[in-house]
């Protein structure tokens, strides 16, 4: 804005659709998020009433032993059989997510607004996000 | 403790964390952290992972209404999202290839550090100084923001992004390698070395630090540190207290807390310490 030519009413009104997108996004994905990581709570609570008298269950739950859906692959059958865990690692993964999906608007953004260095820029980042997941599995 | 006991446990202190964090300028996770591991008994790795999905939640939560205020800079957030993805996806790496002890000593390091920086002066002068950056102008770096304070429009330029991408990728590991947002290294980089106006560097470091965690956080799901029964009460807590933190941060004498806070904070450094010595 500061640069050379002073942006046009048209393009600034751009910036601003640009920022409310990003900013509703943002929010709706926190909501969803939160609205899945109770709900797959209370299931969880539901489905194992044993969790809320039994003292010799923590150790498993809180040390992993018991094991839980770590990938997508045991999300998915999870999911398919109502568990909570999984629900909760659903909610856990929209929030992962969230950010991801706000670069990649961004990038639509840039390169609607014809502006290609960072278009380029913020496409690296979500590619270094996507590699993100990738190395960790090598890492594992 | 039965495991609802553990939940309502680690979710109130949890909530406790991020009321703390947002009154203070902080992240919840370097508070989170210590108390789920030397109160609750939960593994360090674990907590860390629970902890950095909660700071994604915060970060996202903050910068939906910073980017409604228009006080972010997301141009420079974007720019500088390269250093700080590149470096959080080699802390997040590193995290796996550390043991147990080192994460703590790391981690009482990064408290102790943390703990002094809340003592910093801040200020926010304009520096029309700055020296000139042909990159800041190439990218179009510079903007304007509204200060409510002052009532008016403030134009500022970006001096040194270089300097600025070097300091974030050094934020962006120590963020990786232990589940924090480290906005205390992401402010004082744009602030101090970018000459960005501290309001600005302020809801920028928000911005960037869903973006920075969620690179670290995929490493984290994919290596299976995200443990559900941990992460639900964590994630929900922080969420919670940050939210509460933020209505009522006008209405609070902030100077009493943080100097009571930093003694905590450097008491809870010294816990860490000597459980990773």
């Amino acid at each position: 804005m500061t640069t050379s030519a002073q942006p046009d009413h048209e393009a600034l009104e751009r910036v601003r659709q640009t920022e409310l997108l990003i900013s509703n996004l943002l929010r709706g994905g926190v909501l969803l998020s939160i609205a899945l990581i109770i709900f797959g709570t209370a299931i969880t609570f539901i489905h194992h009433p044993g969790y809320l008298t039994d003292s010799a269950q923590l150790d498993g739950l809180r040390d992993g032993a018991d094991g839980f859906p770590a990938s997508f692959g045991g999300i998915v059958r999870g999911l398919g059989a109502f568990e909570g865990r999984a629900i909760v690692m659903l909610g856990l993964l929209v929030l992962i997510a969230t950010p991801v999906m706000r670069v990649a608007v961004s990038i639509l953004a840039f390169v609607h607004a014809g502006d290609r260095a960072f278009a380029i820029i913020t496409a690296v980042v979500l590619a270094l996000l996507l590699l993100a997941l990738a190395l960790g599995k090598a890492g594992g | 403790m039965t495991p609802i006991e553990f939940f309502a446990a680690a979710f109130a202190v949890s909530l406790v964390a991020g009321l703390l964090g947002s009154l203070l300028g902080l992240g919840g996770g370097i508070i989170v952290i210590p108390a789920l591991t030397l109160l609750l008994g939960v593994d360090i790795r674990f907590a860390i992972g629970a902890s950095i999905v909660s700071v994604i939640a915060t970060s996202s939560g903050a910068a939906a209404a910073y980017v409604r205020q228009r006080m972010t800079n997301l141009r420079v957030a974007m720019f500088l999202e390269l250093a700080t993805t590149t470096g959080a996806i080699s802390g997040a790496y590193l995290a796996g290839l550390f043991s147990v002890r080192w994460l703590y000593l790391i981690f009482a390091v990064v408290m102790g550090y943390s703990a002094l920086m809340m003592f910093r002066k801040r200020h926010s002068i304009i520096d029309s100084g700055a020296p000139v950056s042909a990159l800041a102008d190439r990218l179009k770096l510079h903007d304007t923001y509204y200060d409510e304070a002052e009532r008016t429009d403030i134009d500022y330029k970006v001096a040194r992004p270089q300097v600025g991408l070097g300091l974030m990728y050094i934020a962006g590991v120590v963020s990786g390698l232990l589940g924090i947002g480290s906005g205390a290294l992401k402010v004082p980089a744009m602030d101090l070395a970018m000459r960005l106006p501290i309001k600005v560097s302020t809801a920028t470091s928000n911005f960037m630090i869903g973006v920075t965690a969620a690179a670290s956080a995929g490493v984290y799901f994919a290596r299976g540190d995200i443990n559900p029964f941990i992460a639900a009460p964590v994630a929900a807590g922080v969420l919670g207290g940050s939210t509460a933190g933020a209505r009522v941060l006008g209405r609070i004498n902030s100077s009493r807390v943080r100097a009571v806070f930093v003694i905590v904070l450097l008491w809870v450094s010294a816990q860490m310490l000597i459980k990773g010595l």
